[in-house]
């Protein structure tokens, strides 16, 4: 490696928060002088964090733990970064999500946001960056300033939807405010009991200092604004209208890695900042967030079961796989967390597709009410069998990614004897399997009422009528939609065909020993 | 014995699935089918390959994947995987031709969907056919339940969904919630989900607890047919005859009892099942199927739904041949797999070729029939004769074993239950031969209709079956020998 590359490849754990950054800034400049700049200001943002993020995959598999100090200061006095297998997976994950769907989503983009589009891709990057940054710090507070830099991007995304965005953009501001305060809160009596912002350092003196209800009073306050910000049930209420109202460029990265990241970061807190006995030793604690989990499964699986559009029904289900997570965590035993953990990649991957093929429907057919969905396995064949392996995903079949997660979160579920969980699990496979077979069939047995006559070759040949379906032609989405589509399709699979190498190299590694 | 590392059984498995973009990219129908045939013959090739190695007792083993600690996507090709291969593989070819006379002669509509699942469908029934493990089997037991939906759905109608939904509500619904929990209990108990001579969970559960998993892994796999989960079959044969004929005959429901068959003997383990008297409970289980299924059959007057409930009876013979867990019950079991499935296939291609013919559903329809399709109805006495299990078909081979399975396990009363079965299979056959040649036609019935023999490409796939069932009897041997190595691999000897 030339020395050039080598001084850059020392700093990728912060070149991913800040590549994006700075370039984001770039694109929301290009707006003031030639628009057509801001999307490849904001693809090289994102490549260059993509890049870095893969640098330090590699790196990290080999054993390697990545710590930057922020301007050469060491912790407890400087910022530091810290970057271990599993954050280093997460982290390729948000990057190559939010890739894909920013060149998936680039058509749209300009269309809807003409010439706010330099806008929306920056704003599209300051969000990413502020999720990896989430994931790569080892300060509390410097978490907090990246929480917000992410949250106050989404509000503004969500907000350049139409009609009802606003309002619900709102309603997500508020909710996730009062998320980050409580968080913030916690922040505040972590650092009046150990005079401390790094989480490693912290780590060494909660060891030292033993039980300390100041420290129990922060568990409790971080651990609940987390679960504001992952939408975990009964504080979900936020996301349904937020992703529905939101602009579909911008539903499909964030449905994808907002609550992903938030539970990330419950993990990591957990793991390795708060001593372990605080959370897993009454067992009060955790089982009491099994359970929330489990009853957060059914609410959610029950109330998808009631929308009547596409879109939404999703949203639901994204609150149901935070259940998924919450609940696996919570288990304490290595199958649990390790099913959790792995879900949280396999999950960024199918919500991504999910919702992509989605935005394919609602860019052909303009909406995505179940009502609108007629015909479309004629119409838009490859969409639609990109839409049928996320599902199988969703509902956790074999070899797609979403059955191997299912596989480790049930095994954990068995392990520590919580059937409740287990059949909340088995319970959801069956209601996704439902969710997604309603729409199957509208897509397979029904035909849009206005095509009878015109579109069809069904006058032609009236004489075997009862034999399926008049013809149509197919109308696909456009070829800068669907290959992106197409390739998290196969991710899907390729995923699930990977699922050890991934748990050994980068999941296992990162959970602490004393799990068994 | 020997074992062998190959990619042979990986490419017998793809080849299928590798034609599919070929099939929906074909410019006509006949480059189209074409497609089918070269895949049909390479899977059967391929398969066929690997006989006189496995004749010999060895095992060709392959990994996929390593996904889940001690628990790889991987493939073994041992005896009763490659008879059954071999079963399903031949039939394909056969069927294949019956598919283009049957949609041709119909000029059914969408039959690149229509040859496209059904080439994913063998992928998967191969896959079930050379699965090394519980998890690897039941991957290929899912992605056959989704490949085979459209083709039941395929006239996409009201009756097409209503039955869809119904066939993959009880597929999956049992699957998912009894067969992938009682899998994911043993992984968690013994580590390892590897298909094991006495199986992997002797030592680790108690016998209460091995009694609900060996329910559970029983009726999770619903496609065997089993009452109460048997009511999606009947409602499966909307689906044009081809495919109730390969899939609803031979490959599904035979990856139902074959998933049953492994679960049980590999999983489970015979022995401990045996000792826990559990093998008789699930025995009464397949009896009460087939008698109640048998009485069922005798009133439906719809030809494909009798012949379905017919099934549902045969699936259990097989299911109760492993209950009984005896070596000759389990070879029973296995050649009945091979037996039933060129009898009951022969059974619907004439079924679907008196419908291409004369357009006709009905068994009361058919009085005088065979007098206009002579050789169908030749054929279909046959299969018949295979199924009911009266020389010389094979299928009196296969209840000769199972019969002997019932003494030696020293339960008589399950040798009354196959004796009663063949009066009552007798009772719902052979009357439509009987009418077919013997009563005077019903002019209405054919009024101002030249029914004839069916298309070529009908009739001789009918025949070549017809005369398989035959064959079977007099040379039963590659099977028979297959299934003497295959217990003597599951029974541990």
């Amino acid at each position: 490696m030339d020395p050039i590359m080598m001084e850059f490849s020392q700093h990728s754990p912060v070149l991913i928060v800040m590549a994006p950054f700075l370039l984001g800034m770039a694109a929301a400049a290009a707006g003031w002088a030639n628009r057509k700049w801001a999307f490849p200001m904001a693809f090289l943002g994102l490549l260059s964090g993509l890049i870095a993020a893969i640098h330090m995959l590699i790196k990290t598999a080999k054993g390697e733990i990545l710590v930057y100090h922020m301007a050469g200061w060491l912790p407890p006095f400087g910022i530091a970064y810290r970057i271990d297998t599993f954050s280093a997976l997460i982290l390729t994950a948000i990057m190559a999500v939010a890739l894909i769907n920013l060149v998936a989503s680039r058509a749209s983009a300009e269309k809807d946001f003409t010439e706010k589009a330099p806008a929306w891709y920056a704003l599209y990057v300051f969000f990413v960056s502020g999720l990896a940054g989430m994931v790569a710090t080892e300060d509390i507070f410097n978490l907090y300033v990246l929480l917000e830099i992410a949250s106050l991007s989404a509000y503004a995304l969500i907000g350049m939807g139409h009609n009802r965005a606003p309002f619900a953009a709102l309603n997500y501001l508020l909710m996730g405010t009062i998320g980050a305060s409580f968080y913030l809160m916690g922040v505040a009596y972590i650092y009046i009991a150990t005079g401390s912002l790094n989480m490693t350092d912290i780590a060494v003196i909660l060891q030292e200092m033993g039980p300390n209800p100041t420290i129990t009073m922060a568990f409790a306050l971080c651990m609940t604004g987390l679960l504001a910000k992952m939408a975990a049930f009964p504080v979900h209420g936020w996301l349904p209208n937020a992703y529905t109202f939101a602009p579909d460029a911008t539903t499909n990265v964030m449905a994808a890695l907002t609550t992903k990241v938030s539970i990330y970061i419950m993990i990591r807190l957990v793991l390795s900042l708060f001593p372990l006995s605080l959370a897993f030793d009454t067992g009060i604690i955790a089982d009491a967030m099994v359970w929330l989990a489990t009853i957060g499964i059914f609410a959610g699986a029950f109330m998808a079961l009631a929308q009547k559009s596409f879109k939404r029904m999703l949203t639901y289900i994204v609150v149901v796989e935070v259940a998924y997570m919450v609940g696996g965590f919570w288990l304490g035993n290595r199958a649990g967390m390790t099913g959790a953990m792995l879900h949280i990649l396999n999950d960024a991957a199918m919500t991504l597709c999910v919702f992509m093929a989605v935005a394919n429907i609602r860019a052909r057919r303009g909406a995505d009410a179940f009502s609108d969905l007629k015909g479309l396995f004629q119409t838009m064949p490859f969409s639609m069998g990109a839409l049928v392996i996320s599902g199988l995903a969703i509902i956790g079949i074999p070899p797609t990614c979403g059955f191997f997660s299912k596989w480790y979160l049930i095994s954990g579920g068995i392990e520590a004897g919580h059937w409740g969980f287990v059949i909340a699990l088995l319970s959801a496979s069956i209601i996704n399997a439902i969710l997604f077979f309603k729409v199957f069939e509208i897509a397979f047995f029904e035909v849009p009422a206005e095509t009878f006559g015109q579109n069809s070759r069904e006058h032609e040949s009236d004489h075997h009528t009862h034999h399926g379906l008049p013809s149509l032609a197919m109308a696909e989405a456009r070829i800068s939609m669907l290959i992106p589509l197409i390739i998290m399709a196969l991710t899907l699979l390729a995923l699930g065909f990977m699922t050890g190498g991934i748990v050994n190299l980068f999941i296992d590694p990162a959970i602490p020993g004393q799990v068994l | 014995m020997e074992t062998l590392y190959s990619i042979t059984p990986l490419l017998a498995l793809l080849v299928s699935l590798a034609a599919v973009p070929a099939i929906v990219s074909s410019r006509n129908m006949n480059a189209r089918e074409a497609w089918t045939f070269a895949a049909a013959f390479i899977k059967f090739g391929l398969v066929l390959s690997m006989a006189p190695f496995v004749l010999q007792g060895g095992t060709i083993h392959f990994t996929i994947a390593e996904v889940i600690p001690g628990v790889p996507i991987a493939l073994k090709v041992d005896a009763f995987g490659l008879l059954f291969a071999l079963v399903s593989s031949s039939l394909w070819i056969v069927t294949s031709a019956y598919s283009i006379g049957y949609m041709r002669g119909l000029d059914e509509h969408s039959q690149t969907r229509y040859f496209s699942f059904f080439a994913i469908s063998l992928s998967a029934t191969i896959g079930v056919a050379f699965s090394a493990n519980l998890l690897t089997m039941y991957l290929f037991y899912e992605m056959l339940s989704f490949a085979t939906y459209p083709l039941v759905a395929h006239n996409q109608d009201h009756e097409g969904r209503v039955s869809g939904r119904k066939y993959i509500a009880y597929l999956l619904g049992a699957s998912v919630l009894l067969a992938f929990p009682a899998m994911l209990y043993v992984y968690v108990q013994a580590g390892t989900l590897d298909f094991t001579a006495g199986g992997v969970v002797a030592g680790n559960v108690n016998s209460g607890t091995l009694l609900v998993l060996a329910l559970m892994l029983t009726f999770g796999f619903a496609k065997a047919g089993i009452m109460p989960l048997h009511s999606w079959l009947p409602v499966a044969m909307v689906a044009p005859t081809p495919v109730s004929a390969l899939l609803h005959a031979v490959a599904v429901v035979k990856v139902g009892v074959f998933c049953v068959f492994r679960a049980l003997t590999g999983t489970l383990g015979t022995g401990p099942l045996s000792d826990a008297g559990i093998g008789t409970i699930i025995a009464i289980f397949a009896s009460i199927t087939i008698l109640v299924s048998s009485l069922m059959a005798l009133s439906q007057d719809e030809l494909k739904r009798r012949l379905a409930f017919s099934t549902v009876g045969q699936l259990s013979y097989i299911v109760l041949g492993v209950a009984l867990l005896t070596p000759a019950a389990l070879q029973g079991a296995m050649m009945h797999i091979t037996m039933h499935a060129f009898g009951k296939i022969t059974l619907f291609f004439c079924a679907g070729a008196i419908f291409v013919a004369s357009g006709k559903k009905y068994i009361s329809q058919m009085k005088g029939i065979g007098r206009r399709m002579p050789i169908t109805m030749t054929a279909f006495f046959i299969g018949a004769l295979s199924v009911i299990g009266l020389p010389p078909a094979g299928g009196f081979l296969s209840k000769w074993y199972l019969v002997i399975g019932t003494l030696e396990s020293g339960q008589i009363a399950f040798l009354v239950v196959l004796l009663v079965s063949s009066i009552l299979n007798a009772a719902y056959f052979l009357p439509i031969v009987y009418r077919a040649f013997f009563c005077p036609p019903e002019e209405d019935l054919y009024k101002n209709e030249s029914i004839k023999e069916s298309p070529p490409w009908c009739l001789y796939p009918l025949s070549i079956t017809a005369i398989g069932c035959l064959v079977l009897f007099f040379y039963p041997q590659p099977f028979f020998r297959l299934a003497q190595l295959a217990v003597s691999q599951i029974m541990g000897g």
